[in-house]
Parts: C-alpha cells; structure tokens; sequence
C-alpha cells in the first residue's frame, strides 16, 4: 500500500472478518466469478480496501501484482473499490449506505429467481449505519422475507454518536436474528456465520478494536 | 374518455409483467392502489402472481431505488414508480451510483410532474427533473404527451436494456403523435428561412395553438434524452430556435446550442423559471403566471422573432 490513503483504520478493521468469508464460509470461485450459484458478497464499506483487495488477491480473483498499483489513474484498485473493474466483486461503493439496500434487492431477485442456494453477504460499517438509508433496508429486510440476506457490521466504535442499547439491537427490534462476536476471532465468526436462521435475515455485529 | 397517461401505464406495465418473466415492479406505497385494480396487489398476492417480482418498500425512496439496483443485479428489468421528487430528487445518489456506476437498466415511471399537484405546494412540484436526469451519462428520458405515447415508450423501454426515465403528467394533448422513440417529430413545415419551434410533449397543444398563423417549422419531441440534435439540425432553416419545455427553463439549452454550434444561432427558452415557488392553486394557473400558457407562449415566441426581424 502506498501510505497516503485516507482509511488504514478501516481496512485494519475488516481484515479478519473479510478473510474468515473468503477462506471459509462463501461459495466463490475466481475461476468462475461470475457463476450464477455463488454466494453474493457486497462491501457496503468501501472505505479502507486494502485488505479486501488483499483477500481478493490472496483467493485468486486479483493478481497479486496488482496491489502495487493501487491508486493510480489506471489501477483497478482504487481508494474505493469499482465493481466494473474488479472481477469478484459485487458492486462499486465509496459512497456509505447504498450496500446494504442493494443487498436487500439481491436477495429479493435471488428469491424471485427460487436460487436458494446462493446466500448474500454485505460489510457495513458501525458508523456506516448512520446512513438512514441503512435502516430503510434494516426495517424493509424481514418483513419482506429476506431470509437469505446476511449483515456483518464491523463495530471499531467510529459512529459519532454511538449506539445505546447496541448494534445488534437496533435489528433485533426489526426482525432480524443476531449474533455478538469477537470481530477478531475467526472461530466465533465462522460459527457466527455459519448459524442458520430460515425465518429471519441475519446480523452479525463483529466488534473490534476502538479506532483511533 | 380517454385514460389518463397513469391509467395506461399501470394497465400496460400489468401486460408487461405477465409477457416478461424478467420485468419486476418495485413501489414504495405510492401507486399500490392504482395497480391494486389491475393485479390485485397485496404484499402476498401480488408477490405469489408474479413470483417476488412485484414489490413495495413501504414509503423508503432510497430503498426503492437500491432495492431496484440489486434486482437488476440478479438479472431483472425492474420499473420503479413514485412521484417525480420522490423518485428523481430524493434519491439521486441511489440513481448515480445504484444504477449509472453499477451499469445496470432500468424504468423509472415518474407521475407528478412539474405541476400536477400544484395544490400541494412546492414539496410535490418537480420541474428539476429532467435536468437532474441530463446530468447521468447514457440514460433515456422521455416526456410523452398522451397516453398511446406513454404505452409506445414503455412497451419499448420494456424490451430495452438501459435505464431509462417517463416522466407522466395529468395533462394530455388532444391527439397522439406517432412518435418515433428517440427522434423528434416534424408536424409543421414552415417556409425556408422559418424560425423553428420545439414542443416537449403536453406543452405541444398549447404551441400548436400559440403559434396556428406563425410561419415556424415545428417539431414536436417526446424524447429529450438523448436530445435528437440530428433532426434539429436537419430542420433548421432560420438561424431562430425555440423549445418549449413543461419544467425548468433552460433544461435543453445547451442540447441545442451543442447541435448548432457550427451555426450562428439565437434561441429562446420558455419553461418554468428558477424560483422559489410558493403559490399552490392549479397548474393552469402556474402556466398562467409564468407566461406558459397559450396567450404567454404565443407573446413571447412573437416579441423573439419580431427581434430577429428587426436585427
């Protein structure tokens, strides 16, 4: 990485969770990005990509040479990630608060196609959820029967204001299953993530180190 | 009676989803109860119909948008419809990036207009619209003017791929145009050196009468988007041009001056002015005070070419 960009901490904070979806819970094939059965991953996050782009490079989808290149005018890998010119990868974000209510539409069209083996996955971010548009979603999300949807909010404690009662709560309160786990801790995200949850879209709130 | 342009679309996009198994309809409260007539739309019947391709959000406009985007992700052509600062305003973000930087398609059925609802006051008065729209690369827009115009451009934007944006209004001309989509429509030639007028969709029936014993060529455009410069500039005799447009005055001006750029031109732009408004009433009464009604329309297209002759 180049050391001029603007979100370290974010990328220190997703690292372990981004390589515990990658490694061990989706259906992915970089020989196949693009195969109808995967599993959808979206990064609602897009700030900080350095270790997703490391993930995407260490499973195959990037070229490892291509992380030198990060932040140049004709990299595919920018300060924000561009689906169009990353294979693997979902959608473009940078922007916070579009990931999640897209995911929703994913999961929906998944739905209405009757795939029920690809499962979606978006990364949002603690302060990310102070996008209203998130909780547009949140609250859309189980009342719509989006039980393949899931949620992993990467908690490093960054939302201005917080959130009394916890993360988690906040989709309890609208139908969703949950799970509390060490952000760090592979095991407890894999099992996290692993959790089946047939009447409910799924939160997994990963809390990790305080930012700053 | 004729219908109304909502009325055909909600009959026509009702066909579309039973003729395209890949065409979804997501709403956010608004026209729920329009289509309940046509499909019976409940959260649960509407989805069971039409295997989950038939949504409401509930009143969530960024969700609308999004949601659309990661159906379109998923391989459908969704037709998103809401009022028009519901739609385009609220969530142009969701437009920009959602759909644009995504490269997806899809239908965006505006109702409302500029001034639909005029009674309502400024929160549901659009006339930014179409400008907001002319600022996103490769997007269609299309502001028909009757409703046998609104069923020949959705049933196309149906079977298309791109986004694209109908804008529908509760004003209609008399008569249909057999529009072409995309072109212009050449109703009325005028003599060789004859100034040339530009009708955007349901302000056409006021030119055609403002300008009945003015020598003008005139065209008619129920696609703005892209703006069909070819059939401009094929048309042009006098260097005088005019657009007439149901929103922001000035939306198309710089369409029109790109046309000609290679001719000395003068070009007069009548549409609703960049002000604060705060009247409500009706929209004849809004055209009235804006000097976009027929009486208006035909004073200021006069007083413009009287300018030229006198230059």
């Amino acid at each position: 990485m180049t050391g001029d960009e603007k979100h370290s901490f974010s990328a220190n904070s997703t690292l372990d969770v981004l390589w515990v979806l990658y490694d061990r819970v989706l259906r992915v094939n970089p020989a196949n990005p693009d195969d109808t059965e995967r599993d959808r991953f979206l990064l609602s996050k897009g700030h900080g990509p350095m270790a997703y782009y490391a993930v995407l490079a260490a499973k195959g989808f990037i070229p490892l040479d291509a992380l030198p290149t990060f932040g140049r005018y004709d990299s595919i890998l920018g300060f924000h990630p561009d689906g169009q010119l990353i294979p693997g990868v979902e959608i473009g974000s940078g922007s916070l608060g579009h990931g999640l209510p897209i995911a929703s539409g994913v999961a929906a069209g998944l739905r209405a196609r009757r795939m029920d083996g690809p499962r979606v996955f978006c990364l949002v971010g603690d302060a990310e959820l102070d996008e209203g548009s998130n909780h547009e979603a949140i609250a859309a999300a189980a009342r719509l029967g989006l039980n393949n949807l899931n949620v992993v909010v990467v908690d490093n404690k960054s939302a201005s204001h917080g959130w009394p009662g916890g993360i988690a709560a906040r989709f309890a309160v609208e139908g969703w299953s949950t799970s509390d786990v060490d952000g760090r801790d592979h095991g407890a995200l894999h099992e996290a993530f692993s959790t089946p949850h047939p009447e409910a879209p799924h939160a997994v709130v990963a809390h990790v180190e305080t930012k700053g | 009676m004729m219908d109304t342009m909502r009325e055909r679309f909600v009959r026509v996009t009702t066909e579309l989803l039973d003729e395209h198994s890949n065409l979804a309809l997501v709403l956010a409260d608004i026209g729920v109860s329009q289509f309940q007539g046509t499909i019976g739309f409940t959260e649960t019947g509407a989805m069971k119909r039409f295997d989950g391709r038939v949504v409401n959000v509930g009143i969530r406009e960024q969700l609308l948008v999004s949601f659309a985007a990661g159906m379109a992700l998923e391989g459908f052509r969704p037709i998103v419809h809401t009022y028009a600062p519901f739609l385009v305003e609220r969530p142009f973000e969701q437009f920009k990036l959602d759909f644009g930087h995504q490269g997806l398609g899809g239908i965006f059925v505006s109702v409302g207009a500029s001034l639909d609802t005029a009674g309502l006051g400024r929160t549901h008065q659009a006339p930014e619209d179409i400008a907001l729209i002319g600022t996103l690369p490769g997007w269609e827009a299309h502001v028909p003017g009757h409703p046998d115009e609104v069923e020949v451009l959705l049933r196309r934007a149906a079977a298309g791929s791109g986004p694209v944006y109908i804008r529908l209004t509760t004003e209609s001309n008399a008569q249909a145009v057999d529009v072409d989509p995309g072109r212009m429509t050449r109703l009325r030639p005028g003599s060789p050196d004859a100034a040339t007028v530009i009708a955007v969709g349901p302000m056409l029936d006021r030119v055609i009468a403002a300008t009945r014993d003015m020598d003008v060529n005139l065209l008619y455009a129920a696609t703005v988007r892209p703006f069909d410069r070819e059939s401009l500039t094929e048309t042009l005799a006098a260097p005088e041009v005019v657009i007439v447009e149901p929103y922001l005055e000035g939306t198309s001006a710089a369409e029109a001056s790109a046309a000609l750029m290679d001719r000395p031109h003068r070009l007069l732009s009548l549409g609703l002015p960049r002000v604060e408004h705060r009247h409500y009433g009706s929209a004849s009464e809004h055209y009235a005070a804006h000097r976009l009604d027929e009486s208006g329309i035909r004073e200021r297209i006069g007083e413009f070419l009287r300018q030229s002759a006198a230059a």
